[in-house]
């Protein structure tokens, strides 16, 4: 048996932008913004992997990508040791059914016509998946129970504005649970609500790992939410990966400056160990025009010469902890 | 004023008029803030801070009124005021910084022209003068004064948020109510709008309200902390008192709800139920339904006070330490 649900090899996403007429004309290039820029993942069958980085570096996108929802420029996309192949009907039909995905804003990602079992239910009939209507209400209980709706029968008749944002967000893992996929891709998904539902609906995503092994690409900004319910954990700035490593690996003891930034700021709550925080200056710069050399290096606290000439691969400096730094140290 | 405070919300009801009835969002809040000290109101959404700060700036909706209490700024009470005798105030000795710097600015005007517009509306000086102003303040939030005649699309989001910090700042106010300044930036952005927030507070020598659903924050720029739920303040006190000594169990399942990075890796608790619906809030404690110490009936049917701890300003709000007292 494969042991990796996904495999992503070399993977490039380009997005070409729009200019106007004239200009396209006149100086012929055209504008490219590098979303994801040559970077290899795997996930393994029953694992949680989480993809954290600021907005604009591109983990969505790689998600997206996974699930067929944004088209590759170049670069392979393994499934279950298998290469996607979208002209494949028959393929992408069970394709759907086994990959699945929880987006970020239950407020936006649920129909609100539709009452809480038509949105349930609503993969089973694009499966094709012929049961009665007794079955179906059975299922669609057992899916809503499963995410923490409970009694299920009575949020059945419901539509989407009667519930609160974590019911909602509980709602869409129900559909996503009915077809039991064995992956699914979580966009963000607690970023919406309030802290205090967070932990339930985190809860839920390791029960379900435990309970039928489903493989999670986590994305997220929050490095301490990924921490948390994580196996794994991948750094990603401007399109590339930084850093990918064992979760508390990642959280206690990185080595790229970036991560190490990215730690040092987190939000700590009643712990004096808390560390110095290392707060870069300036923005990330555009996809548009990614630096030259290590892409990190116009705000890297320990940058020398040959981080500006040359760019540093993704080495695996001990077993299983990878890392893209020419000089790959602890800081302070 | 003579005690050294600089604000002093006493009693404070703000209630809202809905076609339902009466919703009672802030309901007996007090609080007083020295000057030049930092206070930060925390709780899940809907508990009341939003509206806490908004009575104290007078900018409610429509529907919305100060039923009784009273804000002390300066010896003068703002909440009795009319609407032109508060202007005075407004911008020019209390300004805010709003939630979502995306929206809180016009798109359709240079970012230069709204903060000269802020100026211009209260104090009488000329165009230029304003402008020089406007230069000033972008150097002190960090930002190139060549980039002051932008559109904000043309800013990313943490130099919208500079920006709208700069127009806070436009009137030199004594106290600056900060909506979630933070929440929607990026993590490193966040870090550097918060050790601005500090460096300017320490420069300019301005008190604050600091509201967020985020304890982290609070923590690293205020000196005290207000934990409201439910329209009412749960427990109060230095940032040290509630952070390493909290009494409520409210603080507690809230503090708990962030996971620990230095600490062990365990999942964080979350806060079973929801709030009460404020239309039509509980008789006893607002908190009891979902409370994991309660004791009794009397959590259900008698409001707790709120009493100080050892008669220090950390005070709590919960029968568990009446008891304690009374015994």
């Amino acid at each position: 048996m494969y042991n990796n649900i996904v495999d992503i090899q070399n993977l490039k996403i380009y997005f070409q932008i729009r200019q106007g007429f004239v200009e396209e004309v006149i100086k012929r290039e055209k504008k490219i913004v590098k979303a994801v820029d040559n970077i290899d993942l795997s996930i393994k069958k029953g694992e949680i992997l989480s993809l954290v980085g600021e907005s604009g570096s591109g983990k969505t996108t790689t998600g997206r990508a996974i699930l067929q929802l944004a088209k590759k420029t170049d670069g392979k996309i393994l499934f279950d040791g298998d290469e996607i192949n979208r002209k494949d009907k028959k393929y992408m039909h069970t394709f759907r059914e086994r990959a699945q995905m929880i987006f970020q804003d239950p407020y936006q990602s649920l129909n609100p016509k539709f009452m809480v079992i038509d949105i349930v239910a609503e993969p089973l009939q694009l499966m094709k998946i012929k049961i009665s209507q007794e079955e179906k209400i059975k299922k669609v209980i057992k899916a809503l129970e499963f995410a923490g709706l409970k009694p299920g029968k009575d949020y059945l008749y419901r539509y989407p504005h009667e519930l609160s944002g974590g019911q909602r967000q509980r709602v869409s893992i129900a559909t996503c649970f009915i077809v039991s996929p064995d992956f699914i891709v979580a966009d963000e998904p607690v970023s919406m609500l309030d802290a205090s539902v967070r932990a339930d609906i985190l809860k839920l995503f390791v029960s379900m790992k435990e309970q039928k092994d489903t493989s999670f690409l986590f994305i997220t900004h929050d490095l301490a939410l990924a921490w948390l319910i994580s196996d794994r954990i991948a750094i990603m700035y401007l399109g590339k990966i930084m850093e990918m490593g064992s979760a508390d690996l990642i959280a206690g003891s990185c080595l790229h400056p970036y991560s190490q930034a990215l730690t040092s700021v987190l939000a700590v709550v009643g712990d004096k160990r808390k560390k110095k925080r290392i707060v870069l200056e300036g923005e990330t710069p555009s996809p548009m025009n990614i630096p030259k050399g290590c892409r990190f290096h116009t705000r890297c606290p320990i940058c020398q010469k040959k981080c500006k000439q040359s760019e540093p691969e993704l080495k695996e400096i001990s077993s299983g902890h990878f890392v893209a730094c020419h000089f790959p140290q602890k800081i302070n | 004023m003579k005690n050294g405070n600089i604000l002093e919300v006493k009693n404070l009801k703000t209630y809202f008029k809905i076609k339902q009835g009466i919703v009672k969002a802030v309901d007996d809040v007090s609080f007083e803030l020295k000057k030049g000290e930092s206070i930060g109101l925390v709780g899940e959404s809907g508990c009341g801070k939003t509206t806490t700060a908004l009575s104290i700036i007078r900018l409610l909706s429509d529907n919305g009124y100060i039923e009784s209490g009273k804000i002390i700024f300066d010896d003068v009470n703002l909440a009795a005021m009319t609407e032109d005798e508060i202007l005075n105030y407004r911008w020019n000795d209390i300004s805010m910084i709003f939630q979502g710097a995306m929206n809180a600015l016009n798109p359709v005007m240079r970012v230069s022209d709204q903060i000269i517009e802020a100026i211009q509306l209260h104090e009488s000086i000329s165009r230029e003068e304003a402008r020089k102003r406007v230069t000033e303040l972008f150097e002190l939030v960090k930002i190139n004064p060549n980039l002051m005649d932008s559109y904000p699309h043309e800013f990313s989001g943490g130099m919208r948020q500079r920006a709208i910090i700069a127009m806070a700042l436009a009137c030199n106010p004594a106290l600056i109510i900060g909506d979630e300044p933070t929440t929607a930036l990026d993590v490193m952005v966040q870090a550097q709008i918060i050790d601005l927030i500090n460096d300017l507070r320490k420069k300019l020598k301005m008190s604050m309200i600091m509201i967020t659903h985020d304890l982290s924050i609070i923590t690293e720029t205020c000196d005290k902390i207000a934990v409201m739920y439910a329209g009412k303040i749960a427990e109060i006190g230095n940032v040290d008192d509630i952070v390493f000594n909290y009494q409520h169990p409210y603080t507690e399942k809230l503090i708990k709800a962030f996971p620990n990075i230095y600490g062990e890796r365990q999942m964080v608790e979350s806060i079973p139920g929801t709030p009460p619906n404020l239309l039509n809030p509980p008789k006893g404690c607002r908190f009891a339904d979902r409370c994991h110490k309660k004791i009794g009936e009397i959590c259900d049917n008698v409001d707790p006070s709120l009493v100080s701890i050892d008669g220090s300003n950390h005070m709590v709000a919960c029968h568990l330490k009446e008891g304690l007292r009374n015994v």
